[in-house]
Parts: C-alpha cells; sequence; structure tokens
C-alpha cells in the first residue's frame, strides 16, 4: 500500500504545482499588456498625475512577484477583484455563472457518458461490422463539426420550426429545476452529439486493445461464457481505460460549453470570458481562466488518481 | 556521378510503379475516402481560383441586406448586402489558408524540437517535455482566448498563437512515435558508427514515423481549422471585413429565427472540409497501421 | 487410473486452417492427420511458421482471431468438433481439453488470484464448489513442488516468478482433471535452469493423471522428454510421424535428418596464440544503470586475442548484454576501464574516435530492429563503407558486391530490396555484411541466432565461422543458450547475476571438474536421449533437492 500512496503523493502534489505554476503564467500574460488596469480604468482622457494615483491605490506600483502573492493570496480567499468594464465585484458574479456552466456540462455528461461507452462497447464487440463501419463514419462525421453547426440544426428544426424546445436558454437564480432542464436542453444535445465521439472512440479502442489481450483468449480457451469473460475477465482490468475516458470527456465538456453557451445565449462562465475578451476587462478574463484551468487540472488529477486505485498490478504489489 | 542509363531508367521506373501502387490503393479505397478527396480537390481548387469564381467581390456591397436567395445572389446577401456566394468561395482562400499556415507553422515548431526531445534526451527533453506539460494544463481553447485578448486579434497573432498551442500536441506526438523508434537497435547501430545526430534524425528516424505524421497533420490541420473557426465565430478570430466562414456564421446568426438557412451555408462549408479531412485520414490510418488492427 | 491406453481419444484428418492477412486468405496448415489415445502423448514439431501451434490449438476447435478451419475432420471422444455448436466446445474447453500457454505472465488476469483463477474452471463447469476447488489446488501445488503451496495460489500473477507462473498454469490445466492438454511451447520463453522444473512438472503430472498431451515445441531435446511419438510438421504440412525412440535414431525424411543433425555442428579449431597480445582486455568492470543503485556488472575481467571467440554465457539478468552496452561505450562503467589493442578506450562512445569505434562491431539478437526497414540492402551495407572508408561510386559498388558475395548473397537478387523482403536469416545475413563492412577486427554478437529457427541458425554460425578464418576476425559471442557455445567457442566466460563465475577455454570450463553453477547449467540442458530428464532428476534428487535461480 505504500507504494500507492507514495504515488497519489506524487500525483496530488504535482496537480498543485500545475495549478500554481498556471497560476502565475495567467497573472504574468496579462501583466505583459501595454497600459495596466489604472490606464484601462481612467481611459485615454486620464492625466499622468491621476494615473500615478490610481496606481498607487491598486499598488500597481510595487513589484510583479509582491503583486503575484496578493492577487493569489486574495483569490484562495475567494476574491477575484472587481470588473474594470462594470466596477462589480468578479466573485459576486461568478459563482453563478460556474454553476450554471458545470449544470450544462454534467447535463451533458448524463446523456453523453452512457451513450459513449454502450456504443463504443458494441462497436468493439462487433468489430469490423456494418454497425462498426456505420458508427465509425457517423462519429468522424461528428467530430469534424462545429459545434455551431450543430446548434443551429438543431435550433431550426427543434425550436423554430416545430417549436418543442426553446432556442434560448436564459436561465435565472430562481429558474425551476426541470424549467432549467428544459432550457438548456437542446445546449445539452448539442454538447452530447459533438462529444459523445470522441469518448465512444476512445472506448472502443481501448476495449479492442483489451480484448486482444491473452489472457482473454486463455479464459475463452477455459470455456467461459461470453458474458462472464466480459464481467469477470475484461471489466476489472477496463476500469483504467473506461474512466480515463469519462474524466477526459468532462474535461473537454467544461471547454466545449464556450461556443455553446454563446450560441444558446446561456449565462455560463464561457459567455463570460468570451465578453470579458472582446471588452478585455482583464481582471474577469484572469479569474475565468483560471477556474476553467483549474477545474480542467482537477479533473486531469481524478483520473490519473482512479487509474492508480483501479491498477491490481499496483493494488497488490510484490 | 557516372550514373549508367540502366540506372537511370531503374529510378524512372521505381517512380511510375510508385504512382501506380497509389492510384491502385486509390481505386481499392473504401466510399468514404473517395469522397474526403473529392471534397479536398473542391475545396483547393475554390481556394486558388477564388477571383475568377466568384461573381462578386470579397467585401464589396452590392445589394440590400439580407436579400434572400434569387438569380443574381445565388445565396442571397448577408446582414451589410454583401453577396453570400462569393464570400464562401474567398472564405476557401482565408478561412483554409490561414489554418493551413497555423497548422505547418505549428508542425515545423512541434515537429522539430519533438523529434530532438527524443533523440537527443536527457536534460534537453525533460525541459522541453515539462514545458509542454504546463502549456497543455491550459485548455487549448481557453488559453487561445487569454492570449488573443492580450495580444489582439489579427491575423499573424492569430496564427502564432493557435499554431503554439498546437505545437504542444504536435510535440508530444513526434516525441512519442520518435522514442519508439530511437529505442531500435539500428539507431543504436547508427550511434555507435558514430554518425552525427542530424544525420541519425534525418535518414534512420524521420522514414520511420512519416507515417504517422502525414496522419497527425490531417488531424491537427481539422483541429486548428475548428478552433480557427470557432474563434472567428466568437468574434474572437479572423476580423472584417475579410471573408471568413466562422464570423459569416455569426453575421448571419440571426437569421435563423426567421427559419433562414443562410447562417447554415458557412457552417456546412466548416463542417464538410473537415469531414472529408478526416475520412481521408481514417483510411490512411487504416492502411498504415491496418495489421495490427486486424488481429 | 482405470483408462485404457489403447482407447482412441482424439482423430484428426485432413486439417486445414487458413488465415487472413494482406486482403487474401493464406492456407496455414494443409490435411494434417494425426490421432491420439488416451494417455498419450504427441509432440508436434517444426521450425516457425510449420503450423503447429495452429494445430494444437485447431484440436480445441479455436481458431485464432483472423484464422479459421477449412477443412478436415476433428473428432474428440466421438464429438465432432468442426461442426459442433459453439455451446458444446465451450463445454469441452477447460473441463475435458485444457490449454497450457507459451507466456504466462500474459495468459493469467492480472485482476484475480492464481487459486481463483483455478478454481474458476471447476466452478464454472459445475464440476465441484469453491472449497473443494481450493483443497485440489493446494494438494496440486504441493505436488508439483511449488514453495508454499498453501499460500502462494492466494498470490497475483505477478507477485510469482516466471517459471512458477507457467507451473501455475500447468496446475490450473488440470483443475478439471481434463483427457487432453494441449502445451503450446510452455518452457520456449524460460531460462535452461528453470525450463527442467516446469518441464519435470509437466512430465509427472501427465503421467500421474494418465492424461493425454500434445506437446508444441521447436525444440527436439524437449520433445524427446515429452512424447510418446513425435509428428514433424513443415509448411503446414505433415513430413513425418513416428514413435519417439525410432525417430530420433532413424529418422526417414531428408528434412528430419536437417534438423537432427543441426546439434553436431563445431566450428574449426582456431590457432590462438595463447602467448600473443590481447585484442580486448576488460578490467575491473563495475556498472549500475543511470538512476538505480544495484550494481548490474561487478569486477568484469576477461581477455580476448586476437582470431578467437569468446562465448559469454549466462541466465536472462546476468548481466550479460549490459556487458556488451559497456564495451561499445554505450554503458560507461563506473569503475574500470576497457583496453583495446593496448590502449584504453573512452568510457563513452561519444569521446570515441571514428578509428576506435570502426574496429569494434556488433550484431543484433533481432535483425528486424537492427535495420531500418525503410532503407534498401544497398543503402544499409554501403554506408559503413562511405562514411568510415570513404569509398563512392564504382569501387563502392565493386565493394557492396564482394561483401554480398560472402555472406553467400546474390548480389544482383538483393541489392535493391527492401529488409520487409527478406527472411529472418536473410537479415542477419545483412547485419553481418554490414558489421564486416566497417572492416572491424572484433565484432560483438549478441544472442545472435536465438531468435532463428536453427536450420537457419546453424547456416548462420558456419558463416561467421568461415569469416573468422578469412579476416582473422575475433568475436564476443553473447548467448544463453549453450548447444551455440559448444558449436563456436574457443573459450567461454560464464556469468550469473553480474559477476564472472567462471573462465576459461572451453575444454576445460566444459569438462570435469566442474565450477558448481556450469555444471548446474550444463545438467539442465535438454540433451536428445529420451531418458535424459529422468536421470538428472533423480540426481539432483538424489544430491538433496532441487536447486534453480527460481526457488
Amino acid at each position: 500500500m505504500n507504494n500507492i500512496l507514495r504515488m497519489l503523493a506524487q500525483r496530488i502534489s504535482l496537480g498543485v504545482l500545475t495549478l500554481f505554476i498556471v497560476s502565475i503564467i495567467i497573472f504574468l500574460a496579462v501583466s505583459m499588456l501595454p497600459g495596466d488596469a489604472a490606464q484601462a480604468i481612467l481611459g485615454q482622457a486620464a492625466t499622468p498625475d491621476t494615473i500615478e494615483i490610481l496606481r498607487k491605490q491598486l499598488g500597481l506600483d510595487l513589484p510583479a512577484h509582491t503583486r503575484y502573492l496578493t492577487w493569489l493570496s486574495s483569490i484562495v480567499q475567494g476574491d477575484f477583484g472587481t470588473s474594470i468594464g462594470n466596477g462589480r465585484e468578479i466573485s459576486e458574479v461568478i459563482g453563478v455563472r460556474f454553476f450554471n456552466t458545470i449544470f450544462l456540462a454534467a447535463f451533458a455528461a448524463c446523456i453523453s457518458v452512457p451513450l459513449a461507452l454502450v456504443l463504443g462497447i458494441l462497436a468493439a464487440l462487433y468489430r469490423n461490422s456494418y454497425y462498426d463501419r456505420t458508427v465509425n463514419a457517423l462519429t468522424l462525421t461528428s467530430i469534424s463539426t462545429p459545434e455551431f453547426f450543430v446548434a443551429y440544426i438543431l435550433i431550426l428544426y427543434v425550436s423554430v420550426k416545430t417549436g418543442w424546445f426553446p432556442s434560448l436558454a436564459n436561465v435565472h437564480a430562481d429558474t425551476g429545476f426541470f424549467e432549467r432542464l428544459e432550457k438548456t436542453f437542446l445546449p445539452a444535445v448539442t454538447l452530447t452529439l459533438v462529444s459523445v465521439a470522441y469518448m465512444m472512440r476512445m472506448t472502443r479502442a481501448a476495449i479492442i486493445n483489451l480484448l486482444s489481450s491473452s489472457y482473454i483468449e486463455m479464459a475463452s480457451l477455459k470455456g467461459m461464457k461470453r458474458l462472464r469473460i466480459i464481467t469477470h475477465h475484461a471489466l476489472p482490468n477496463a476500469w483504467a481505460p473506461i474512466i480515463n475516458v469519462i474524466v477526459l470527456n468532462l474535461a473537454y465538456l467544461i471547454v466545449g460549453v464556450v461556443v455553446v453557451e454563446v450560441v444558446f445565449v446561456y449565462p455560463g462562465l464561457g459567455q463570460l470570458l468570451v465578453d470579458a475578451v472582446q471588452r478585455r476587462d482583464m481582471p474577469v478574463v484572469q479569474a475565468c481562466c483560471l477556474i476553467f484551468a483549474a477545474t480542467y487540472v482537477s479533473l486531469n488529477l481524478i483520473a490519473d488518481i482512479l487509474s492508480i486505485l483501479t491498477n491490481p498490478r499496483l493494488l497488490h504489489p510484490k | 556521378m557516372n550514373q549508367s542509363p540502366d540506372i537511370q531508367s531503374m529510378t524512372n521506373s521505381a517512380v511510375s510503379t510508385r504512382t501506380s501502387r497509389i492510384l491502385k490503393e486509390l481505386a481499392k479505397a473504401p466510399f468514404s475516402a473517395k469522397l474526403g478527396l473529392l471534397i479536398i480537390v473542391v475545396y483547393v481548387f475554390a481556394a486558388v481560383f477564388a477571383p475568377w469564381l466568384a461573381p462578386y467581390g470579397e467585401s464589396e456591397i452590392v445589394g440590400k441586406k439580407y436579400v434572400l436567395a434569387n438569380d443574381t445572389f445565388l445565396l442571397g446577401t448577408d446582414n451589410l448586402g454583401r453577396d453570400m456566394l462569393s464570400r464562401i468561395i474567398y472564405g476557401a482562400r482565408n478561412t483554409v489558408g490561414i489554418a493551413l499556415i497555423t497548422t505547418i507553422y505549428a508542425f515545423l515548431l512541434g515537429g522539430i524540437t519533438g523529434i530532438f526531445a527524443a533523440v537527443i534526451g536527457g536534460w534537453t527533453d525533460q525541459l522541453l517535455s515539462r514545458t509542454v506539460d504546463i502549456l497543455m494544463a491550459i485548455p487549448a481553447l481557453i488559453f487561445a482566448m487569454l492570449l488573443l485578448s492580450i495580444f489582439g486579434t489579427s491575423v499573424p497573432s492569430l496564427i502564432l498563437i493557435i499554431g503554439l498551442l498546437d505545437a504542444t500536441r504536435v510535440f508530444r506526438l513526434c516525441r512519442a512515435v520518435s522514442l519508439n523508434v530511437v529505442v531500435m537497435d539500428f539507431v543504436e547501430a547508427a550511434k555507435l558508427r558514430g554518425e552525427k545526430l542530424v544525420w541519425i534524425t534525418i535518414r534512420e528516424v524521420l522514414p520511420s514515423i512519416s507515417a504517422p505524421l502525414a496522419a497527425e497533420f490531417g488531424i491537427r490541420f481539422c483541429f486548428v481549422f475548428l478552433t480557427i473557426s470557432a474563434l472567428s465565430f466568437l468574434g474572437l478570430g479572423i476580423q472584417p471585413p475579410t471573408a471568413d466562414w466562422g464570423s459569416m456564421v455569426r453575421d448571419t446568426a440571426d437569421l435563423i429565427t426567421f427559419e433562414d438557412y443562410t447562417p447554415l451555408i458557412p457552417a456546412a462549408a466548416i463542417a464538410i472540409l473537415t469531414i472529408g479531412v478526416n475520412f481521408v485520414v481514417d483510411w490512411f490510418l487504416q492502411k498504415t497501421s491496418g495489421l495490427k488492427d486486424e488481429f | 487410473m482405470n483408462s485404457d491406453h489403447n482407447e482412441l481419444l482424439l482423430e484428426v484428418k485432413g486439417l486445414s486452417v487458413e488465415g487472413f492477412s494482406e486482403d487474401k486468405w493464406h492456407q496455414i496448415v494443409n490435411g494434417v492427420d494425426f490421432c491420439l489415445n488416451r494417455g498419450e502423448i504427441l509432440g508436434l514439431i517444426g521450425e516457425s511458421g510449420a503450423g503447429k501451434s495452429t494445430i494444437g490449438i485447431a484440436a480445441m476447435g479455436f481458431a485464432k482471431p483472423g484464422c479459421r478451419i477449412n477443412g478436415g475432420s476433428i473428432q474428440f471422444d466421438g464429438l465432432e468438433l468442426t461442426t459442433a455448436t459453439a455451446e458444446e466446445k465451450r463445454r469441452l474447453r477447460g473441463a475435458r481439453i485444457a490449454y497450457v500457454a507459451q507466456s504466462a505472465a500474459a495468459s493469467f488476469n492480472p485482476a484475480h488470484k492464481l487459486i481463483d483463477q483455478f478454481s474458476e474452471t471447476v466452478i464454472q463447469h459445475g464440476l465441484g464448489s469453491r472449497d473443494q476447488a481450493y483443497a485440489d489446488a493446494k494438494e496440486l501445488y504441493s505436488k508439483i513442488r511449488m514453495p508454499n503451496p498453501d499460500t502462494i495460489g492466494f498470490r497475483y500473477p505477478h507477485q510469482v516468478s516466471g517459471g512458477q507462473l507457467q507451473r501455475a498454469m500447468t496446475a490450473m490445466a488440470l483443475a478439471c482433471r481434463p483427457d487432453l492438454i494441449i502445451f503450446d511451447e510452455p518452457t520456449t520463453a524460460l531460462d535452461v535452469t528453470t525450463q527442467i522444473e516446469v518441464l519435470s512438472t509437466i512430465k509427472d503430472i501427465v503421467e500421474q493423471f494418465n492424461t493425454a498431451a500434445i506437446y508444441i515445441t521447436h525444440d527436439l531435446a524437449v520433445v524427446a522428454q515429452m512424447a510418446d511419438k513425435i509428428k514433424v510438421l513443415r509448411y503446414g504440412e505433415s513430413v513425418e510421424e513416428s514413435e519417439t525412440r525410432s525417430m530420433l535414431s532413424d529418422p526417414q525424411k531428408d528434412y528430419t535428418k536437417s534438423l537432427w543433425a543441426v546439434r553436431s555442428f563445431r566450428k574449426t579449431e582456431q590457432n590462438v596464440d595463447a602467448s600473443s597480445l590481447p585484442l580486448l582486455k576488460v578490467q575491473n568492470v563495475t556498472a549500475i544503470y543511470p538512476g538505480t543503485s544495484k550494481e548490474v556488472l561487478t569486477d568484469i575481467e576477461f581477455e580476448i586475442r586476437p582470431n578467437e571467440t569468446v562465448a559469454v554465457v549466462g541466465e536472462s539478468g546476468s548481466g550479460k548484454s549490459t556487458l556488451a552496452r559497456v564495451i561499445t561505450g554505450l554503458l560507461p562503467p563506473r569503475q574500470g576501464q576497457i583496453l583495446f589493442e593496448d590502449q584504453s578506450l573512452p568510457s563513452d562512445y561519444r569521446s570515441r574516435s571514428p578509428g576506435q569505434l570502426q574496429k569494434i562491431q556488433m550484431i543484433y539478437q533481432m535483425a528486424d530492429t537492427a535495420i531500418n526497414p525503410h532503407h534498401k540492402i544497398r543503402d544499409i551495407v554501403g554506408r559503413p563503407l562511405t562514411f568510415y572508408l570513404g569509398l563512392e561510386g564504382q569501387a563502392k559498388q565493386k565493394r557492396l558486391r564482394k561483401l554480398m558475395e560472402m555472406i553467400e548473397m546474390d548480389p544482383d537478387q538483393y541489392l535493391d530490396r527492401l529488409p520487409g523482403e527478406l527472411s529472418g536469416g536473410q537479415k542477419q545475413r545483412i547485419c553481418i555484411a554490414r558489421a564486416l563492412a566497417a572492416d572491424p577486427s572484433f565484432i560483438i554478437c549478441d544472442e545472435v541466432t536465438s531468435a532463428l529457427d536453427q536450420l537457419v541458425a546453424e547456416g548462420i554460425l558456419r558463416l561467421l565461422d568461415r569469416l573468422q578464418q578469412e579476416f582473422n576476425l575475433a568475436y564476443m559471442f553473447i548467448t544463453h543458450d549453450l548447444a551455440t557455445v559448444n558449436a563456436i567457442a574457443d573459450r567461454v566466460v560464464v556469468m550469473l547475476q553480474g559477476k564472472i563465475v567462471d573462465q576459461g577455454p572451453k575444454n576445460e570450463v566444459f569438462q570435469p571438474p566442474y565450477h558448481e553453477y556450469t555444471e548446474l547449467l550444463l545438467s539442465s540442458v535438454p540433451e536428445m536421449d529420451p531418458d535424459w530428464m529422468d536421470r538428472v532428476i533423480a540426481e539432483r534428487l538424489a544430491k538433496g533437492g532441487l536447486k534453480s535461480a527460481d526457488n
């Protein structure tokens, strides 16, 4: 067990280190901007003197590492600073937005994960059949399609022409759960259609790789039934690749929401980021990027940890 | 050198057998691959001959806003009254061209560093690999948006930023496939012969990884193309008045609520090319690693 | 056991199997017949591509993925397997016909304990409860002299050594007391001292339970120990079949005779001047792999004289290949030095001069990976000519043709081919030509014949011998195979766990009085005598138990 604990500790500290470096990059990138926050707040008309005063107030005259540490420690306490665009506390907005994004990604994952696993396993079991080939062509097509294309086709046919589902996902804090589900249905389906292909192809590859191992052949030469081979011989060794597929897909969904949120005007983190980038509202950009990156790094870390925990060779060391 | 005539004719016949072999493979290719090749050919044709094919200028305002498709404007006009068809044709030049340049840049950067990291190994490899790990810890689209908000949304910065981010993926792949080759005995034999690193890389490693690299180029192009289109759609990519498919979807998006297909046309233009490239890559991958998949 | 030795168990007639590759079906097995009585052991022997594994697995009514049985009949105890339903065949497998694979490490499921994989067969075929199976497993483990038979089953496959795993797999095959077991090269991946234990386990058990068996191998001496009758196969067809002793003493077909004759090759005696200056001197070498702390080589010291073949012999993990890496400069030693022609060689190959690199050449085990599959033979062999000797144009082409003739390959036919168009033996010849092209005085041969069929391997040994005569070459011949050592060595260095335990002229090392480990090695090498194994095991038991690196 010591071995496993050591590996886990290693992965976790590596994850924390990565997050730390990522935060430095995000901080430094923004401080490379010509001009600074003081300039941005006061605009072009400001005199050098007033800018200088504001710089002092904002602490912009301090050296970079001091500013970084101040910035990081306030973020750790939940303070992301104030938006340059509207002067509001970023943490006020960002919590709701983040919740909305997670809600949408989770909704999509609930549909796409089971779907992809089933389709992928079937494609692996019936390899090179017509089913497999059709699914292969379909998934290639769906991988190749931009999110907005799928989104607008859905809007046109399922919303505008038929009126089955709303094309605007304008949820509020007081929108009820089921109304929320209805409003986010089309964005979730869009995300599913685009992401299911990756996951399905990865599942298929992982299962095929697994089924070609000698111990699977041995199990069938021992006269085991097909079902038992799958549940008893393949599955215990398949957790690591399957978990990997799922978590990578979640990471993909978290990022994939950006375009979908814009198409459906959904008040999530992605749309906030796009607006902020267009307005060059750097504190908001920083905050959003940091949250996206942190989620992404954490998901990858979870995948790592879970695949260590399900590896029989590591679980029962020599 | 004194190449005798029959060596000359042998190389000629080698070339012609190679061409005929490729043609034979093509004839045997599945329908999807042929379709993919046809799509690519059509797009390249449109890109090269855009000025001759397009009925109007790229950003010329030729009519009223949002004119529906008719005899003068085969696909209607956009939000400023520019001809959609002409802009779609010019888009092949701009969008595909920029994506292609970006991919080539990403390949040169990521490919060369990746292969050398594998061949040289040691500290050079560690340093490059850890840098790439960190760059890849931030999701590409998010990172691209962060950098674009800093450096501005001009075409050169778009190319440099997307190219850099995709170079990290190319680096990973090139390093991985090269590592498989570098451990081969024939590379060790070359090292023990006293060959220079550059010679080993070009003569021993490159020929063995050219197939996966070619496939990766196709896949990478699709990613770059989709990323640039997504960014343009978000208003952060190729800027007006340049005709670009992603921005064209954005410009005409409102029409969708009036049951108008117009925004779907540029979106489909993006999707069809990517599908075509992916079909060809898929066929190529099955051809070059077919045996592994078969048994 | 009450079953009758003359009762027919398995009858295979006109068996044909085809496999799918490169868009076509190819015949792998073509009309093979044989039959097997209860309790009888049939040895299937042949070189690679003979179709022996395919036949073995077809005897279970099974074909590997990408293959199918396309003709003939397989009657197992009255049931026709070629027409039996999948369910009928499934009920037979494991219960009445069991299979032992070449690689136990890959064939055991890493997620389950050994004993659970043992009892699975019993429980799933409804032949007993878990407790019964557990008890039976422990008894069998103890019968085959596994260490700690009561607890070893509760380990996972990766926690057990290779030889024990192979024995555990044999025990597992016996779980349901099958009528027939198919052994598919079960000892090929094992060291020679481990092999003898696995062989004796298999033989004991098959005799005790009166189980019929098909024993598949490429090793004649092994099959001589195991089988009642032997069938020789080639290119998927039967060459001949007869009772073991008469097959060994009096083979009928030329092909069989040539297989039998392989082991008689001995190199030409070299006139090595014992007083001559050593060509290569390894002094006091100790090495560790970077980032580890365990010494893989400790205090290695030996010499090689011009025109001499020194065989470095040892089992896996003995450090013999590491020694080659140290000499070539791929792994600089932590201590000690290498002298070549009385001059100290820089320890890292990158610091050696082209002249120094040129004089020491290397030939690898896997010719497949030792030559770049994308280059023509002309470029592969031609490169050292240009690189070291500066040959170009006509002079280079002339030398190339000469080299091809030296390795007995037609220059016109082969120079413009790619390695993929050559056979394994031809590729190894190309590697030899590439080494010769550099005009070396010393060649390291790292297991150069291990991946080749015996007849092909013999050809390579003869070639190396002839070249040594012609060009006064010195060889360092790394091998695990004592038959090869016997064939080619002038002097022998025996290695065990990174140390040299014995060295000297072949005649001294391989004659009594032996060094203890050398004796173990020598006595573990199977001989063509069918009684050899029983004799050795009896001797060892009398001396107080079996020993090997494995237990």
